[in-house]
């Protein structure tokens, strides 16, 4: 399998340089597809690499292929851990990055910038592989750095446009802020085991949970726990988790394609991908699973929340990623790493399903994006209708649909995790995600309403020019919604409960909630029909009725509601005042400590008194020391002369 | 003895005076008047010392030559003593201070920091037959002939240098430049020029 | 008893004369040689006094050589005094200061 690893890594990458740099020479057409060549083998050879993996019988695969530097002892390699985790990874990416790429074609049609577009989105691709495939910290710090330079130069695509630029160095600033986390957390890490592998460090983990570490010298920490929380506060950076998550609705400033690829399936995902692959290291910290718990379940219920009052259509779904994600925080921190992992599989799917879908809509209302503006687009693109209905129910967990097996698995999940006590973390936990059901549903069906039911809002003009998207816009959704639709029927047991990740996740015998729920699964089938039982499927019931009640049925409500809540509502709007801390905050402040340090430090202290002073104090007290020199002779006898007399003084009365 | 020490003072007296003439004095000319009186002074002191032969030669070379030259200049240079007023300057006070500074210090070191009752004792007395010109000259010629003959190169560099630095040429003066003359070679003067024979028509 | 100190006295004085007006010299060049002079004189009686003191000739031999460079110096001074006179006019101390910083 040695050299097919290679072959999915290399071959996006190939494409993204001939398209990036030959881009002018190939033309569109060249451009676009060399890359979905380069993209389509990797995802074929990805599939095989699952296929092999799952029903081929092959080993887990841990390959080094090239040894970068050894420092002092410190091996630094770029190498390949294949496993089952990886190996779903690979396939959700490739998958999804191929409908992207073909997506592209129809939605970047008339952008000048085609070529280079097609180029970062295979580069992205690139990246991504390297992060998942790899079998070593540093391999893994290189993919998560490269996603981020990626996300970066495609949220800035139309860089000529103000509010991109601003929100491309938003999502890279906040982003450091996590790799700073991450950093320290790897550097932990070395510094406890002397070793980038992963191999070597899971082996070695027990002995890291036993030592203590003084970060602040007197109160000695778990080692373990110190390094699970640096290495999470990456995974809060980059999968978008609060307090760290601001950069993600800013994002939306890039093309709806990347949305989908890079903010909704894969890169943010990258994570909790990575909080999963550190399973050995994680559950020897019950802390920091509390912490991951915590901080996931805040995510998911206050950012759904705000999806609510959101009227750019990427914006509500840009929040609806934060809730998922936070879901799947929420998942890892219960110790339910792969009902964590099910759920991004199946959140790629129809996350990006519906992101594409949005795009398809802006492309009809001709770059349109207030919901408010919309109304009654069924009549106008019924395949588009179709696909959102589909990604919508899935997302809101209706039974049947990919994400009911996921999410109401997860919800499940998390309910039995009492090994975390019966304090506040579990009960924040539970009621987050069991309440951000009801939040999902109100928004999703929210939007949904708005945009393809009711009455229609936009002008004569705009009606006259609303037709179905061409099909390599309208395939994709088609290719997504099968997935997102059945997928969770035939997957979900052998994910969860069939062993499927094997030793790629490791859980602690007495934080193992999915075993306990395994003894009780009966099959998928069993799962639906019991469905109108759970106190899930009628939250969410609850969320699409009060959303047609809202929305259709009563319009005149929600503009009430506004006004008597007022504070309510400008607390959501103002999204917990958030940005304005960030921004008024830390990035004034920053920019204040640097102008200080400029006019303060540099032009005064370093310029002006080092420098420039030093030098001047050499002329001035060169212009006072001049006046000796008065080109008398008698003068200078006289010093000679009042030396004399010194020297002879001291000689006589003091010696 | 007493007569040796009153002597003494009132020619060390009048020697100070003369010295303060030649400093404070307004009229050159009669700066040097008072340095020729100075110097009489010290020589019939040093007389007193028993160096008759350094007295002398004080008065007849020191006197005589460099006085007289320096009077010489002084009468030259026309020196306009109108233009020459003194005024006090702002450093006397500050230079006079150093200089009483000065010689508090010097005789600190003479009188107050040497063996009592060792030097206040006059000198010792001179042998019988004792020529200080006898006693000098044999010293001079012996052990220290090597620097009286460079004292001799020395006068001579003065001589060259005091006329090298001064001469000049007076502009349109015609003079003969002998060792020019004596240098001139034939081809400076002849020129030999080929010429055919020409017969006359 | 006039012993070696008077005369040593007498030198000091003498010396410290000569240096007042060295720096308290403004008006005559020709005034700072015949300073010197004195100066000269000033150490000739401290060779003096100590040769008789210490009853050795050598003394009076550096005052001998002491004199003959002293008339040497002052024949040079003054030439120079003599050239500086044809160039400025003026043998005024106060000014030559063309070297003033």
């Amino acid at each position: 399998m040695y050299p097919y690893y290679l072959t999915i890594v290399l071959a996006p990458l190939a494409a993204a340089i001939i398209a990036g740099l030959a881009g002018h020479k190939i033309g569109r057409a060249g451009a676009h597809w060399v890359t979905i060549v380069g993209v389509g083998i990797s995802f074929v050879l990805s599939a095989l690499v699952l296929k092999n993996l799952f029903w081929g019988g092959a080993e887990t695969e841990n390959i080094s292929v090239y040894t970068w530097a050894v420092t002092d002892g410190l091996r630094m390699e770029v190498g390949f851990l294949v496993d089952r985790l990886t190996a779903l990874m690979m396939c959700v990416v490739t998958f999804v990055s191929l409908m992207v790429h073909i997506y592209t074609i129809g939605y970047m049609a008339d952008d000048p910038g085609y070529q280079r577009f097609f180029s970062y989105i295979s580069l992205f691709t690139f990246s991504m592989l390297m992060l998942v495939m790899s079998n070593n910290f540093l391999q893994l710090f290189f993919g998560w750095e490269a996603v981020g330079l990626v996300s970066y130069l495609l949220i800035g695509f139309w860089f000529k446009r103000e509010s991109a630029i601003f929100a491309n160095l938003k999502a890279f600033l906040v982003n450091r802020v996590g790799d700073f986390g991450f950093i320290l957390g790897i550097s932990a890490v070395v510094m406890f085991s002397g070793s980038l592998d992963y191999a070597t460090v899971f082996a070695g983990a027990d002995q890291i949970a036993g030592q203590t570490i003084e970060v602040i010298p007197g109160t000695p920490w778990n080692a373990m726990t110190v390094a699970c929380i640096l290495l999470f506060i990456g995974a809060m950076g980059k999968s978008a988790q609060a307090p760290l998550h601001v950069w993600l609705p800013d994002s939306m400033e890039g093309p709806t394609p990347i949305s989908a690829l890079i903010h909704a399936a894969t890169m943010v995902t990258a994570g909790i991908f990575m909080v999963a692959r550190m399973s050995p290291l994680f559950e020897l910290s019950e802390t920091a699973l509390a912490v991951v718990i915590v901080i996931g379940a805040i995510t998911a219920f206050f950012m759904g929340l705000l999806g609510i009052v959101q009227n750019d259509i990427k914006r509500v779904v840009a929040y609806s990623t934060l809730s998922q994600l936070g879901y799947m925080t929420v998942a890892l921190g219960a110790s339910a790493y792969s009902a964590a992992i099910f759920h991004l599989m199946t959140h790629a799917f129809f996350k990006a399903l519906l992101f594409l879908a949005a795009g398809s809509v802006i492309i009809a209302m001709h770059h349109e994006q207030d919901i408010r503006k919309m109304g009654g687009i069924r009549k106008y693109m019924p395949i588009t209708y179709w696909t959102a209905l589909v990604g919508s129910l899935a997302l809101i967990g209706f039974p049947g649909f990919s994400g009911f097996f996921s999410k109401d698995l997860l919800i499940e999940a998390v309910r039995e995790s009492h090994w975390h006590g019966q304090g506040a973390v579990y009960w924040i936990a539970y009621l987050s995600v069991l309440l951000g059901v009801f939040v999902t549903a109100l928004y999703s069906f929210r939007m949904f309403f708005l945009v393809f039911h009711g009455e229609e809002r936009m002008s004569a003009e705009e009606k006259s020019h609303l037709h179905e998207t061409p099909a390599v816009v309208t395939v994709p959704l088609i290719l997504l919604a099968i997935p997102s639709a059945i997928i969770g029927w035939f997957t979900a047991g052998p994910v969860l409960f069939g062993g499927y990740f094997g030793e790629a996740i490791y859980v602690d015998k007495a934080h193992d909630v999915l075993a306990h729920m395994g003894e009780a699964w009966h099959g998928s089938r069993a799962l639906f029909v019991h469905a109108v039982m759970t106190p899930v499927f009628w939250l969410a019931v609850a969320g699409v009725a009060t959303a047609w009640y809202l929305y259709l049925k009563r319009p005149d409500i929600p503009d009430t509601i506004q006004q008597k809540v007022s504070g309510l509502y400008n607390l959501l709007d103002r999204k917990y005042y958030f940005d304005d801390l960030y921004i008024k905050g830390f990035a004034a402040g920053g920019r204040w400590f640097g102008k200080f340090l400029w006019q303060k430090g540099d032009e005064l202290v370093i310029d002006g008194m080092m420098v420039n002073g030093t030098a001047r104090s050499v002329g001035r007290l060169a212009g006072v020391l001049r006046h000796i020199q008065t080109g008398y002779l008698y003068t200078y006898a006289f010093a000679m002369i009042i030396g004399l007399t010194v020297l002879l003084g001291w000689l006589i009365w003091f010696r | 003895m007493l007569f040796h020490s009153i002597l003494f003072y009132v020619f060390a007296a009048v020697m100070f005076g003369a010295a303060l003439g030649v400093v404070f004095s307004r009229n050159p000319v009669h700066s040097v008047m008072y340095l020729v009186l100075t110097f009489f002074q010290a020589a019939v002191l040093w007389l007193m010392a028993e160096a008759e032969f350094l007295a002398i030669v004080l008065v007849l070379v020191y006197v005589g030559a460099v006085m007289v030259l320096f009077l010489f200049v002084v009468m030259m240079l026309e020196v306009d003593i109108e233009a020459a007023k003194r005024g006090v300057s702002r450093y006397a006070p500050l230079g006079v201070g150093i200089a009483l500074i000065m010689v508090v210090e010097l005789i600190q070191v003479i009188l107050l920091r040497s063996q009592p009752g060792e030097a206040t004792s006059g000198f010792a007395a001179t042998p019988e037959g004792y020529s200080n010109t006898e006693a000098l000259g044999a010293v001079l010629y012996t052990e220290h002939v090597y620097a009286f003959e460079i004292a001799a190169v020395i006068l001579l560099l003065a001589i060259v240098a005091a006329i090298t630095l001064t001469m000049r040429r007076r502009p349109g003066l015609k003079v003969q430049d002998i060792a020019a003359q004596v240098a001139v070679q034939a081809k400076d003067r002849v020129r030999v020029v080929k010429m055919d024979a020409e017969k006359k028509p | 008893m006039i012993g070696l100190q008077h005369y040593l006295v007498v030198s000091a004085m003498l010396f410290v004369l000569s240096i007042a007006g060295i720096i308290l010299n403004r008006r005559n060049l020709i005034l700072l040689l015949m300073c010197i002079e004195l100066m000269l004189l000033a150490v000739n009686f401290n060779f003096i006094a100590f040769s008789r003191y210490l009853g050795d000739e050598t003394g009076q031999v550096f005052v001998f050589f002491i004199l003959t460079v002293a008339a040497a110096e002052a024949a040079i001074g003054l030439a120079i005094l003599v050239v500086l006179f044809r160039n400025r006019r003026s043998i005024a101390v106060k000014e030559l200061n063309t070297l003033k910083g």
